[in-house]
């Protein structure tokens, strides 16, 4: 069929990242019903319906680039590359898990893909992006830092003075708030003074972008400008992504702090999944049997990591002493 | 013989070595170029204590000044350390570990085990620690027990300059977050150090001073007021080991338990304050491994469970004195006792 590609990426990126974005719904819905039954131990928080801001910023990164996460961190995790098997494993708190088990859904990490961590502390991944940037600069290596919070993370000071840090020290940082509206259960429209992150990014001597973070497009381009940026030397960069959650807080949140009929009004009319495909597909460059190709390699993928979850071991009580040290 | 240097000058020479030695070790904090931006010198401080004083002119932009930040700069060294840097950040006074204390026990210490031991964190925080400059309450703290406390952390506390130069050069090759206090009354003490690099590896107390009475454990400044305290006792015909600890995660507990099963007695001796402080925790050892050796029981000897007070009259009485040192012992081996 297609011809023309009006998109910046090509057909192969397209559907990349409709894979990402489809990969990450299809793991948070499974969790939800999962850890509605009881089968899955501690908190976990669902990245579904932010996906678009996940892919379009991680499309722009390689193995060289870090992120630092959130306790809402699965949908990094996965764009970044991050095993989906051993995420859900340790997500299971099995041996297999991409921390074998010690680390849960609140700090799954894979350095080796530049993952520094999801993080149970909101906020705290700023400073140690402003690292992850200072060791880009001072080795050479033209690798980026960047951090992600969410709009009620944005009103820490390890978030605020990471900003100055990096604009002080001219890191290739960039610090995306993802803004969907709520700290939990507290609106950002009163948590937050200002009206604009852009306004906050100025107010530290940094560049800000708002973008409508539902619409992967808009995501890619705004990241791409600030990536490419801090790549050249030109210094950190602040971006926010409007968006909106799928889910509560936490698994089991009653969400009643919602506008009646709030939650279905996103999921049929902010759906960013829905967006891209409708755009893509009106495009006419991915057709409606390659997404659904796409859809049922995805939905086998987390069947089969369910599976392979369950099936596999526990970690052995000898792992509860190990890995605290290097060498002690 | 040695040359005899201070310990301001041994940590300043164990710096340079290592930033010699490997390029991947990089220095930051408020102050330590002391001058960055400035219409003056650039380098005008080298620290507030002037202890990294030269190395800029050696090493240029690997040390870096940073804005008053602490959460920042101190997470943005654990942060670089995680990706391939060593980096040595320096936080004036241990007392405003409180401002950045998440980076430290919520994300360096527990980096390696929240992800399975796939991380290494390479990270030394340096920090001035305790009492005796009539700073007050808020710079003047001995916090080692807050730190010790922490599975991942390593915490080392020299009491001199060959001690300090051996144990830094070991805090920045050691793969692990490594929390390394400076007795800021030590800064001027000068002890016999070898030019030359050499690393003191990490659990080793140092027996400072043999004897068969008593066994006194302690380490930082506390060390030399011991030594004195024994030093009296001696004329008394009390002979006391006296163990320097050294470093405090990992700590030595073998030496310490091979010499009170040899003396029979322990005293602990601890500026920190007293509630789950070091001496607390050598006693709980000792208590638990060796009670069988014990002939008396152990004795604490500490600061005083109150913040660190400003007036010199009250500060002098806060640190425990060798006087108090040595009336602790005597009560120990019994007050009477006369030579064995």
């Amino acid at each position: 069929m297609m011809s023309n590609n009006p998109f910046p990426l090509s057909k192969e990126k397209l559907l990349e990242a409709y894979r990402t974005m489809r990969t990450i719904r299809e793991f948070e819905e499974r969790l939800h019903v999962d850890f509605a039954r009881g089968d899955i131990p501690g908190f976990v928080h669902l990245y579904a319906g932010e996906e678009a801001s996940a892919a379009g910023i991680m499309m722009h990164l390689n193995d060289n680039d870090r992120i630092a996460s959130t306790h809402r961190g699965h949908g990094h995790c996965i764009a970044k590359g991050v095993d989906v098997k051993e995420m859900m494993a340790e997500i299971y708190g099995k041996s297999t898990g991409a921390c074998r088990g010690k680390g849960g859904s609140m700090h799954i990490a894979d350095l080796s893909k530049g993952m520094m961590g999801a993080n149970g502390i909101l906020g705290a991944g700023a400073p140690l992006i402003c690292g992850a940037a200072l060791a880009a600069q001072k080795l050479g290596h033209g690798g980026v830092g960047i951090s992600f919070v969410g709009d009620g993370a944005s009103n820490q000071g390890t978030f605020l003075e990471s900003l100055n840090l990096a604009a002080v020290w001219n890191l290739p940082a960039i610090f995306v708030v993802e803004n969907n509206g709520y700290a939990e259960s507290t609106s950002v429209d009163w948590a937050v003074a200002v009206d604009s992150y852009v306004d906050r990014a100025s107010g530290f001597g940094l560049p800000g972008i708002t973008v409508d973070g539902t619409d992967f497009f808009a995501v890619y381009e705004a990241a791409g400008e600030v990536i490419k940026r801090a790549r050249e030397g030109g210094g950190p960069s602040l971006l926010e992504c409007k968006m909106v959650r799928f889910h509560g807080h936490f698994e089991g949140d009653a969400q009643t702090y919602r506008g009646k009929g709030e939650l279905e009004d996103i999921r049929a009319n902010k759906d960013c999944i829905k967006f891209f495909q409708a755009r893509v597909r009106e495009a006419g460059v991915i057709s409606t049997s390659e997404f659904e190709a796409i859809d049922k390699e995805v939905a086998r993928l987390i069947e089969e990591a369910v599976a392979e979850a369950k099936a596999a071991s526990l970690p052995s009580a000898k792992e509860l002493l190990t890995d605290v040290y290097v060498a002690y | 013989m040695a040359r005899k240097i201070s310990m301001k000058d041994a940590i300043n020479e164990a710096i340079d070595q290592e930033m010699r030695r490997d390029p991947t070790v990089i220095v930051m904090g408020e102050d330590i170029v002391g001058g960055t931006g400035s219409p003056g010198e650039t380098d005008a401080w080298g620290g507030v204590l002037g202890v990294t004083k030269g190395l800029f002119a050696k090493h240029g932009d690997r040390l870096m000044d940073t804005p008053l930040s602490e959460s920042a700069y101190i997470g943005a060294a654990i942060g670089a350390a995680t990706c391939g840097l060593r980096p040595i950040a320096e936080l004036m006074f241990v007392d405003f570990m409180g401002v950045c204390l998440d980076q430290i026990y919520n994300q360096a210490a527990k980096f390696r085990y929240m992800f399975g031991g796939k991380a290494e964190t390479p990270v030394v925080i340096r920090a001035m620690c305790g009492a005796g400059f009539r700073a007050a309450a808020q710079h003047s703290q001995m916090l080692t027990p807050i730190f010790t406390h922490i599975p991942g952390l390593k915490v080392v506390c020299p009491s001199n300059a060959y001690d300090c130069k051996g144990l830094l050069i070991q805090s920045i090759r050691d793969n692990d977050p490594v929390i390394f206090l400076e007795h800021k009354n030590l800064y001027g003490h000068e002890s016999e150090v070898p030019e030359e690099s050499y690393a003191i590896p990490f659990g080793e107390a140092n027996i400072v001073r043999d004897g068969k009475h008593a066994t006194i454990v302690t380490y930082g400044q506390t060390v030399h007021r011991s030594v004195d305290a024994a030093n009296a006792l001696a004329k008394e015909a009390i002979e006391c080991e006296v163990i320097d600890l050294r470093t405090l995660s990992p700590v030595d507990m073998d030496t310490v338990i091979e010499s009170v099963e040899k003396t029979g007695r322990l005293i602990c001796v601890d500026e920190a304050n007293p509630r789950c402080s070091i001496a607390s925790d050598i006693s709980a050892t000792v208590a638990q491994e060796a009670f069988g050796a014990l002939k008396a029981p152990i004795r604490m000897v500490t600061a005083p469970h109150t913040p660190v007070p400003f007036s010199p009259a009250l500060e002098d009485i806060y640190v425990p004195t060798a006087n108090a040192i040595a009336e602790a012992v005597r009560k120990t081996v019994g007050g009477t006792r006369k030579a064995a």
